[in-house]
């Protein structure tokens, strides 16, 4: 996984609230045994009419956005399946950082072990983001982990939260299972213990 | 004094391995379900760093996201790419040895399904797959939920998970329910209530009469779509329904071991001073017959209702509408029971239950479909059809004019062929009405096996009270 420690980019407003796991990633594309190659399917039914061809209004699709590194999007992003298949079509296609009032817990969760943060700030907060983002090339948001901050095209800081433990591997790009296969001991231990307990289990 | 605690947090406290200091926890998963689009890339990556699985005999596969449901399946999958993750699950199953339910087995179904049935899924659990409807599971008073390829990874690697602890939320159901409403519209009118965000951050537990009434399908049916109203889990506190369901299932303890579980799972159940960080009634009685208009599950109406304005919101959502609108291609106003369907979709992990099918049958018994529309229904598991054959439920459908089908996911989400034609408007039983998710265009109206078989019949969204004569008390 790659390190996440500053990023700054022209981000893409996406202001619809509730956008789901079958708009970013629709179920056809689900089929690969891979984790690469998504980006050219990211928000599919948005992004192409039905011969395939770019629709000019998707956010995406227009020359300002193409290189975005962050979305800013409404309430609720990522809402519906688990399929990872979603952050690793916004990650293929370039997108290192969502920035939205709430997630839906899977995807949030499945951001972090794919290089991907998600912040979360409040309304008014997220909308003087989505006034930067529409102003594209002309304006740029920085992204700080370290600090946990997140600036506005006219310098304006925001506090975002985050979890010590997630922020902890992004900035380093760990890998989970290494983690806790250091902790093996205490997980043989577990076992023995519940199946006295438990045996049934 | 001992602390206060809910069903959620004593099914925690009884899996936590490890609890750094910023308390992170490390958490032994009892069950891992797999099927075989979200794990293929997982199992992989264990192939890349020689890794092994760790409890092979605590994980269970079976393919169904993918599977054709029609009877030639037994020839193999046309679509080769859908061949290809079926091909992976059955090539990843045996060279790690865990336990397998392959496409021509009986016991098949969607994951959801078998889990429960096969007996897999007991009380005081923790149970997690790679699909967010796990929370199915929460109906044994197990802690369920859905996870990401990444941590499938991880589960197979180690048999736990790192979690932060969720919020707790008791979602009560008061009193009864009235003639003609069911589980399903319990769940509906919940996340009508929450918002599909309402329950971001926290574990449900569903409580009170109602609930308590409901049988356990009934209740994986509440259960199922936690996940719509944003809550990582729902769970119900296991009681005498859980345990008659239970017993005698395949993996199910016997004997001294039957004993000694149904002993701790009697004591599952939340303190009655346990803490709530939120809390949610609806009276039982005042739950209608709901169907969905919008792209959200959270666009739910009783359905003696009109289709409501963009202007009856605020915020974010306004916008959401007109799109919703757009897309559903339909008009402010218009009543719900005018609005003409296409098709019918009985199945999924939601309704593709046996009770699930005997609800609909009832509806249908002696009945036609309206001439020109296309209806199915699929059912849960291959023993939920065997079943269903055996009851004469199949041929009321197949005398109805329904298309009797093998089970998997089908046009719950349409990663085999079952799958809507853009414009094409379907009554549906299963979980998401998303823009696409039953294909490109299609029009999802989500709602109980009884209301879909009712609209079979008519054409048309329709109260399924006005069918069975039940009066209308609600909506």
């Amino acid at each position: 996984m790659d390190k996440f420690t500053t990023l700054s980019s022209v981000a893409a407003p996406m202001p619809l609230v509730n956008i789901d796991t079958d708009m970013i990633i629709p179920k056809q594309f689900l089929k690969t045994i891979q984790r690469s190659g998504l980006g050219k399917n990211l928000f599919d039914e948005m992004r192409f009419d039905d011969d395939g061809n770019e629709i000019p209004d998707f956010v995406l699709n227009q020359p300002a956005y193409r290189q975005a590194q962050i979305l800013v999007a409404g309430d609720n992003f990522g809402c519906g399946s688990s399929r990872e298949h979603a952050p690793w079509a916004l990650l293929d296609f370039g997108i290192r950082s969502v920035i939205s009032t709430s997630f839906a817990d899977i995807f949030y969760n499945n951001c972090f072990k794919n290089g991907i943060l998600p912040i979360v700030l409040p309304q008014e907060q997220i909308d003087v983001l989505m006034d930067d983002a529409r102003k594209g090339e002309n304006a740029r948001i920085a992204i700080d982990l370290e600090s946990q901050t997140v600036t506005s095209a006219d310098g304006q800081q925001f506090h975002f939260e985050i979890d010590p433990f997630k922020k902890h591997c992004l900035l380093n790009g760990l890998d989970d299972i290494g983690l806790t296969l250091e902790k093996v001991s205490a997980i043989d231990s577990f076992e023995a213990q519940a199946s006295q307990a438990r045996p049934w289990v | 004094m001992t602390v206060a605690k809910t069903l959620y947090d004593k099914i925690w406290d009884a899996h936590v391995v490890h609890q750094d200091k910023d308390g992170t926890c490390l958490l032994y998963i009892d069950r891992h379900l797999v099927h075989e689009v979200t794990s293929p890339q997982a199992f992989e990556g264990l192939r890349m760093t020689g890794r092994t699985v760790r409890a092979p005999e605590k994980t269970i596969a079976v393919p169904d996201h993918n599977v054709p449901t029609t009877p030639d399946r037994e020839n193999g999958i046309e679509n080769p790419e859908s061949r290809i993750q079926v091909d992976a699950l059955d090539k990843n199953a045996r060279e790690f040895g865990v336990n397998y339910y392959p496409v021509n087995d009986i016991r098949q179904g969607i994951v959801h399904i078998v889990g429960p049935e096969q007996g897999w899924t007991l009380p005081g659990m923790t149970v997690v797959c790679g699909d967010s409807h796990t929370a199915t599971h929460g109906a044994f008073g197990a802690l369920a939920h859905g996870i990401g390829t990444s941590e499938v990874e991880h589960v197979l690697a180690t048999q736990t998970l790192i979690q932060q602890k969720s919020k707790n939320m008791k979602v009560e159901i008061t009193g009864s329910l009235r003639p003609g409403v069911t589980a399903k519209d319990i769940t509906l009118s919940v996340i009508g209530v929450t918002g599909t965000a309402g329950g971001t951050g926290y574990v449900i537990e569903y409580c009170g009469q109602a609930i308590r009434e409901l049988s356990m399908e009934g209740r994986m049916t509440v259960c199922n779509m936690a996940i719509e109203g944003g809550a990582r889990a729902g769970l119900i506190a296991p009681d005498e329904t859980t345990f008659a369901y239970v017993k005698g299932r395949p993996h199910a303890p016997k004997g001294a071991q039957w004993d000694a579980a149904l002993a701790w799972w009697k004591t599952l159940k939340s303190d009655d001073d346990a803490p709530w960080d939120k809390v949610i009634t609806l009276k039982g009685e005042d739950i209608a017959p709901v169907v969905t208009w919008g792209t959200s599950p959270e666009d739910v109406l009783p359905i003696t209702a009109s289709v409501p304005a963009p202007e009856d919101f605020s915020g974010g959502k306004v916008d959401a509408v007109h799109r919703a609108l757009d897309y559903m291609g339909l008009k402010p106003g218009q009543k719900l029971t005018d609005i003409e369907i296409d098709t019918v979709f009985i199945g999924s992990c939601t309704n593709g239950r046996i009770e699930d099918l005997r609800a609909a049958a009832a509806i249908l018994k002696g009945k036609k479909i309206k001439p020109g529309l296309r209806a199915m229904v699929v059912p849960g598991s291959g023993l939920v059809r065997a079943q269903a054959e055996e009851e004469g439920l199949a041929q009321i459908f197949i005398d109805a004019g329904f298309e009797w089908r093998l089970a998997g996911c089908s046009m719950c989400l349409a990663m085999n062929p079952d799958q809507l034609s853009p414009g094409e408007r379907c009554a549906a039983t299963s979980n998401r009405n998303f823009e696409g998710r039953q294909g490109r265009g299609g029009r999802t109206h989500l709602m109980s096996p009884g209301m879909a078989a009712a609209a079979a019949i008519t054409g048309r969204l329709t109260d399924v009270r006005e069918l069975t004569g039940e009066p209308v008390l609600t909506g």
